[in-house]
């Protein structure tokens, strides 16, 4: 595994599009190739070393190669979109659309994230150690086809809509989340240690979400039972679980929701 | 400016030109005879030439276009066209926004677009979007289908009110054709019902979808309408739908049409030909519409050819649109319109592992392939609803090529497409003529304005499409990929006499013009049905009737047909 070292010189004045920060972008190209490729500030074309310091080697394949980004970068957005595999590490925050549309690979971020991140994903390996924002691995605006694959782990708390439309992979929050997590749900597994705000699961189909405690449940939602040290999707679980089925607001309801009591 | 375009290999059905190496000369914007003075010529050795393509039924600009690309913000991000090249940026796969729509059939040598379902509420809408659709001529056909007037003047008997009445409307709405979508249909779904079959009840009214459809051919002859009625039966979609098909197709045989157009447009008639009768025995029952158009003279119609994409279903068939949602459970939407008709809108994925598209996509090439007169069946996808209009080339490439066809049903669709449908069994191909039939000369004459369009004749407009495709090497049966790849962008689009497209590249985005049919009936009639008007304007309407019509002034490049109609009293 070869490295490439991206060092914050400068913030952007407004949002930098990023895109290009990517192991398949920078895969087989010098330093100097990298520091010359576009970004986006606004609608103003820059240089990447506008804003970074580039050091450090690329391997020949994405595979082989990682990127760490030293410094801040909550205002560049959409790093890593797209990344098939190679390695992502954030040692700071990071901005709007990280890892969206991600098929694999592994992305790690010291800090927050900002919304919107990781959507549409559909493999990889994901890890948030400070807070996710809104939208994490959810849908993109309008789309019915959510995160398909992969996981992602945040160790702090995320935001509001999380997981829409999500068909497949995990999410595993372990501070609080917001509302609405895993709405328009069809398929996967959203796990929330702490506490989650209202309409968990609103309209969801199918899937599973397990919260350590929810504010008040949707009324689509049935109570079936209640179990002791369940097994969810192979995990096992410790403490008294409420099981409920929903959500009834759509016939089609086979969404399963687990409260902690 | 002067044009020539040389030793070019030309074909144009309507002046019987095929295949010819001939010069096109091009003054002041029209195909003339001789050149004046100082002119510029392209050289088109080895290239195929053809009049400017002519869309007749694409839903590229109107109200629920727009509601569509509202309902889809994943369609918009599918595809983004930058800003560039002095070009306004646009987006959207199976809704490409409305400048980016006209680049795109500049591109492929399109000249002229027509949106085919305006509620007529919509019209101020519709002409503000056409407005900013650049380089191609268009028009709009208002919808009639579920007009409290019409219904009402067919209940009163008043035919001669009712031909005042869509008169007013063309004028009012700056429409050309009389567009009838599910007629009546959309009026029983403002009761959450429909209209399946021509004999059915509509509801407030007693009339008939049958008594739609002939009280307005007979008001569309008698108006001397350029084109002839624009219409998509009742039951589209469902299997077993061809009995409803041939039955109001039926309806046109009695009425004779003013011109030597015909006096009914089929349109989409993939949609309108399923056999069997549930999803599971659905079958393709292309060749019995085929029999019935060959055998008769009076219908025309469109293939409605689906691509096997993910579009959007935009139609002013509110009830269909709620049937496809029962169907895929994805959103949809309800744009109803007072007093007038019911669009729905819902996205669509059409699979090639589905049986059912497969077969579908089977019966928009079989029509194609089994109707002999190829003026009689032309070539459109139903933009969005069969797919989106930037897969014509590919469509072409089907109809020229018999080894592309087997390829896909051997190796693409789902097998269901062979035991459905007669497809395989069809050698015939696509002659480059035929071609220029389907996608031009057929729809000028189909709409009845092949004087101006449609053809290289002397007199015609300076609209012209020049492909890198040489018909005397290439073979497109074998060499089918070159074909799609030739039709997919122009070297040239020449509109009016002014260079549009230049290899493959847009150079010039000029205004096209917006035809629009004004037929002045007799006045005393016309002053008797405006009493009518007024008093139906006061009473339902949530617009004032002084406010409704879309004034001249509107249209940036308005061009009125007037038509004397005042034998109409």
């Amino acid at each position: 595994m070869k490295e490439i070292v991206l060092k914050v010189k400068e913030q952007p004045r407004v949002g930098l599009e990023a895109e290009n920060i990517a192991p398949a972008v920078f895969a087989g190209k010098s330093v100097s190739e990298i520091s010359a490729l576009p970004v986006f500030e606004g609608n103003s074309e820059r240089r990447l070393d506008d804003f970074f310091e580039v050091t450090g080697v690329a391997a020949e394949t994405s595979a082989e190669t990682r990127i760490v980004i030293d410094g801040d970068v909550s205002l560049t957005k959409r790093i890593g979109q797209g990344m098939r595999d190679g390695e992502l590490r954030v040692k700071g925050s990071a901005g709007m659309h990280l890892g969206s549309k991600m098929r694999g690979g592994k992305i790690t971020v010291d800090g927050d994230c900002e919304a919107y991140c990781f959507q549409e994903m559909r493999g990889g390996t994901v890890h948030i150690k400070g807070n996710a924002g809104n939208y994490l691995g959810s849908a993109v605006r309008g789309n019915w086809r959510g995160m398909r694959g992969g996981t992602i782990t945040v160790d702090g708390n995320a935001g509001s809509e999380i997981a829409t439309f999500m068909k497949g992979g995990k999410i595993h929050v372990k501070g609080d989340c917001a509302s609405f997590a895993g709405v328009h749900m069809n398929k996967g597994l959203i796990v929330i240690d702490g506490r989650s705000e209202r309409r968990i699961g609103a309209e969801m189909i199918g899937g599973t979400v397990v919260a350590g405690a929810v504010d008040a449940m949707l009324v689509g939602f049935t109570l079936l039972e209640n179990v002791k040290d369940p097994e969810i999707e192979g995990e096992k679980f410790t403490g008294t679980y409420k099981k409920y089925s929903g959500d009834h607001a759509d016939t089609r309801a086979k969404g399963t929701v687990w409260v902690k009591e | 400016m002067e044009f020539e375009i040389k030793n070019g290999i030309v074909f144009d059905p309507l002046n019987k030109v095929d295949g010819e190496r001939k010069d096109i000369l091009i003054r002041d914007g029209r195909i003339v005879e001789k050149l004046k003075g100082k002119h510029e010529t392209i050289d088109a050795a080895g290239r195929l030439v053809m009049p400017g393509g002519v869309e007749i039924h694409s839903h590229f600009a109107g109200g629920k276009e727009t509601a569509g690309r509202l309902l889809r913000p994943e369609d918009g991000a599918r595809v983004v066209y930058p800003k560039q090249n002095g070009l306004r940026s646009g987006s959207g796969y199976s809704m490409p926004s409305s400048f980016t729509a006209g680049y795109l059939y500049a591109q492929m040598g399109y000249t002229m677009c027509n949106t085919p379902a305006m509620p007529p509420l919509f019209a101020r809408h519709t002409h503000e979007e056409l407005g900013d659709v650049p380089i191609v001529d268009k028009s709009a056909y208002p919808t009639f289908d579920g007009n409290w007037f019409v219904m009402r003047y067919l209940k009163e008997g008043d035919p001669d009110k009712l031909a005042a009445c869509v008169a007013w409307f063309m004028r009012a709405t700056k429409g050309l054709v009389i567009k009838i979508v599910n007629p009546g249909g959309t009026e029983n779904w403002g009761w959450g019902k429909n209209a399946v079959g021509i004999d059915d009840n509509i509801i407030g009214f007693d009339v008939t979808p049958a008594e739609i459809v002939s009280g307005l051919l007979e008001a569309n002859e008698r108006l001397k309408l350029p084109h002839s009625i624009h219409l998509h039966p009742n039951n589209l979609g469902k299997p077993g739908n061809i009995e409803t098909t041939i039955e109001t197709l039926e309806l046109g045989k009695s009425v004779k049409s003013h011109s030597d157009r015909q006096s009914v447009y089929l349109t989409h008639a993939q949609f309108h030909s399923f056999g069997g009768d549930s999803w599971k025995n659905f079958e393709s029952k292309a060749d019995e519409l085929a029999k019935y158009i060959n055998s008769c003279d009076h219908v025309v119609c469109d293939t409605g050819n689906v691509t096997l994409d993910e579009t959007t279903t935009m139609t002013s068939d509110g009830p269909m649109e709620y049937f496809l949602h029962n169907l895929t459970h994805l959103k949809w939407v309800n744009k109803d319109v007072e007093l007038e008709t019911a669009p729905g809108i819902t996205p669509f994925i059409y699979s090639r592992k589905n049986p059912v598209h497969s077969v579908q996509w089977a019966i928009g090439l079989e029509l194609a392939l089994l109707i002999d007169d190829p003026f009689k069946v032309l070539l459109a996808t139903d933009h969005p609803n069969g797919g989106p209009f930037t897969r014509y080339p590919r469509i072409i490439a089907w109809l020229m090529s018999e080894p592309y066809r087997k390829y896909y049903m051997d190796e693409r669709v789902h097998k269901g497409a062979q035991k459905g449908s007669s497809l395989a069994t069809l050698d015939r191909e696509y002659t480059f003529s035929d071609i220029a039939v389907v996608t031009r000369a057929g729809q000028a004459k189909a709409l009845g304005l092949s004087e101006l369009k449609g053809h290289l004749g002397v007199g015609a407009h300076g609209d012209v499409a020049i492909y890198d495709i040489d018909p005397s090497a290439v073979d497109p049966s074998k060499d089918y990929k070159a074909i799609e790849k030739g039709f997919a962008k122009t070297a040239y689009t020449i509109k009016d006499g002014e260079v549009i497209v230049r290899d493959g590249a847009i150079v010039a985005t000029p205004q096209g013009r917006t035809y629009w049919a004004n037929p002045v009936v007799d006045h005393e009639l016309d002053r008797e049905m405006a009493k009518d008007l007024e008093q139906y304007f006061k009473k339902y309407y949530s617009v004032n009737l002084a406010n409704y019509p879309v004034q001249k002034t509107y249209l940036k490049r308005g061009r009125e047909i007037q038509i004397d109609a005042r034998d109409v009293k």
